[in-house]
């Protein structure tokens, strides 16, 4: 009986999983063998990276300057106020500047991407490129992931940088930190490993939030319902990824990095 | 591989498909002869919009054979099929334009796309086509500024600016008021007899189906093209197909269909 309840479940999602992992079979074989859209990838890289900017550099700012008004509340404890920049960039750098920005990722980039694929799905403008003679895959799926990939590192960096200015604003102006000590502590505080797990996580959270939207959105069934359905399930499970995936990327990089 | 002229562009041999439990196609096999019309007639969830897929290869058949233009399609793969996509045009139901370009960018798609023309020969037949199903004014226009008449008509633009030899038409008039689905009729007709393009409409509109098979277009000596009375000898080029629960239950000419006593097919007609 036990069995059987699970048998539909297992059977759907060994099915999503078998048509995810051949979505990105395609998307490789797209990669090293052209046709390439370039006008679409110099279009994806605007929409997904320079789009994006505004959100992350609010969300970035806005999480250093908290970082820094809490943790400092609590170094003040074990009087060790003068080292709430250390605090602020490694928080910043090692996790807080990746995980934030893959979340606002998947929510802007996640739920558009898989909307207007979604719509394209169910008003058969994906069969209207294929009768066309476009593979939708290298048109559609190709420039976004390259997008993704590559933009998720740039955005996060910007998001670290300015999480660390507005923890410099608070430490400076709120909790009487000098300039000085704040950014040699964060220099100090700061090693090349920490550097490298910053840059490198982007690179995978990018990719799988961006793969895991156009899956969903290539999935779309079921009219302008189906396109919502399709738009909450690429949030919720792009906003999961990103956190599962940032666990286990972490665990790897600090058996390979430290 | 290269094709008799004698030999149908397509064709259907023993076409069965089937989604889980439900049937869509049981025992299915035709034959469209090249410059000839195949008007598929039936109710909704009959199969008909099912056999196009499957010709353009959007959908693959379970068994059977399915033959364009001499190729094998139901064996092939979605890159050896591209080629074979070059002779077909189709027009979707509702038109199906891509929402993010102008009429300009969508009628010229492929031309721009996937083809190595020349950008100004291919703003020129971009033009031309435009002009010849009367939307010219509208090249610049976005597809959410215009009327669901005005996307068909842009969408048959579409499907001919590559010059396909075989259109596709999806139940292309459903939806419209008689006069416009009456344009659209004449744009199906001018096509196959101006252009010679082999056709299948599938529609389940008899009026639009027995317009496109009673007339044809001839262009006059001053270039204005004419819609009249075909001959019956030209009739009997548009074959009519009905399908019922994925089988074929009449194929035969207009003068047959409206002869039948079948009473599915009576009452269907009445």
């Amino acid at each position: 009986m036990s069995a059987l309840l699970f048998e539909e479940p297992l059977k759907k999602v060994t099915a999503e999983v078998q048509e995810y992992v051949r979505m990105l079979g395609q998307t490789y074989r797209g990669l090293v063998r052209g046709p390439y859209y370039r006008h679409d990838i110099v279009d994806q890289f605007d929409a997904i990276g320079v789009q994006s900017m505004t959100v992350v550099l609010l969300t970035g700012f806005f999480t250093g300057a908290v970082l820094a008004l809490q943790s400092g509340q609590t170094l003040d404890q074990f009087g060790a106020r003068p080292v709430v920049g250390r605090l602020v960039s490694a928080s910043m750098v090692k996790e807080l500047g990746p995980v934030l920005t893959g979340l606002m990722l998947s929510g802007r980039i996640g739920s558009g991407i898989a909307a207007e694929l979604g719509s394209m799905m169910v008003t058969d403008q994906i069969n209207a490129l294929r009768a066309l003679g476009t593979d939708p895959i290298r048109k559609l799926v190709v420039p976004r992931i390259l997008a993704g990939f590559f933009m998720a590192p740039v955005l996060t960096v910007i998001a670290d940088f300015v999480g660390i200015l507005g923890g410099w604003i608070v430490a400076r102006f709120q909790l009487q930190v000098s300039s000085g000590v704040y950014w040699s502590s964060i220099l100090q505080g700061l090693y090349m490993q920490d550097i490298w797990m910053g840059i490198i996580k982007p690179f995978v959270l990018g990719f799988v939030i961006v793969s895991i939207a156009c899956h969903v959105g290539l999935r779309t069934k079921g009219g302008t319902q189906g396109v919502g359905r399709s738009t909450t399930n690429s949030v919720v499970a792009g906003s999961v990824a990103v956190i599962a995936v940032d666990f286990f990327i972490t665990r790897i990089l600090f058996s390979v990095l430290y | 591989m290269l094709q008799a002229p004698e030999e149908p562009v397509i064709k259907f041999e023993h076409v069965r498909l089937s989604f889980d439990d439900n049937v869509v196609l049981k025992d299915v096999s035709f034959t469209l002869p090249r410059g000839h019309t195949k008007l598929i007639l039936g109710a909704s969830g009959s199969g008909k919009s099912t056999i196009l897929k499957i010709i353009t290869g959007l959908l693959r058949a379970d068994s059977g054979a399915v033959i364009v233009n001499g190729h094998r399609v139901d064996q092939m793969s979605e890159q050896e099929m591209m080629p074979v996509r070059a002779d077909l045009g189709m027009i979707f139901q509702e038109g199906a334009l891509f929402d993010s370009l102008t009429v300009r960018e969508n009628v010229g798609y492929k031309l721009y796309e996937e083809s190595a023309m020349p950008i100004d020969e291919a703003h020129r037949r971009v033009e031309e086509v435009l002009g010849f199903v009367g939307m010219a004014e509208f090249i610049d226009r976005m597809p959410s500024a215009l009327s669901g008449g005005q996307r068909r008509r842009v969408a048959i633009a579409r499907s001919m600016a590559f010059k396909p030899g075989v259109l596709l038409y999806d139940e292309a008039t459903t939806g419209l008021d008689p006069i416009t689905a009456t344009t659209i009729n004449e744009e199906v007709v001018k096509l196959r007899d101006l252009e010679e393009v082999s056709s299948i409409v599938v529609t389940h509109q008899l009026r639009d189906a027995f317009f496109v098979a009673d007339n044809m277009a001839r262009r006059n000596h001053d270039g204005s093209v004419e819609i009249l009375e075909a001959p019956p000898s030209k009739q009997d080029e548009a074959c009519f197909l009905m399908l019922r629960e994925g089988v074929i239950v009449f194929e035969g000419n207009a003068a047959a269909l409206r002869a039948s006593n079948d009473p599915y097919i009576r009452n269907f007609l009445s």
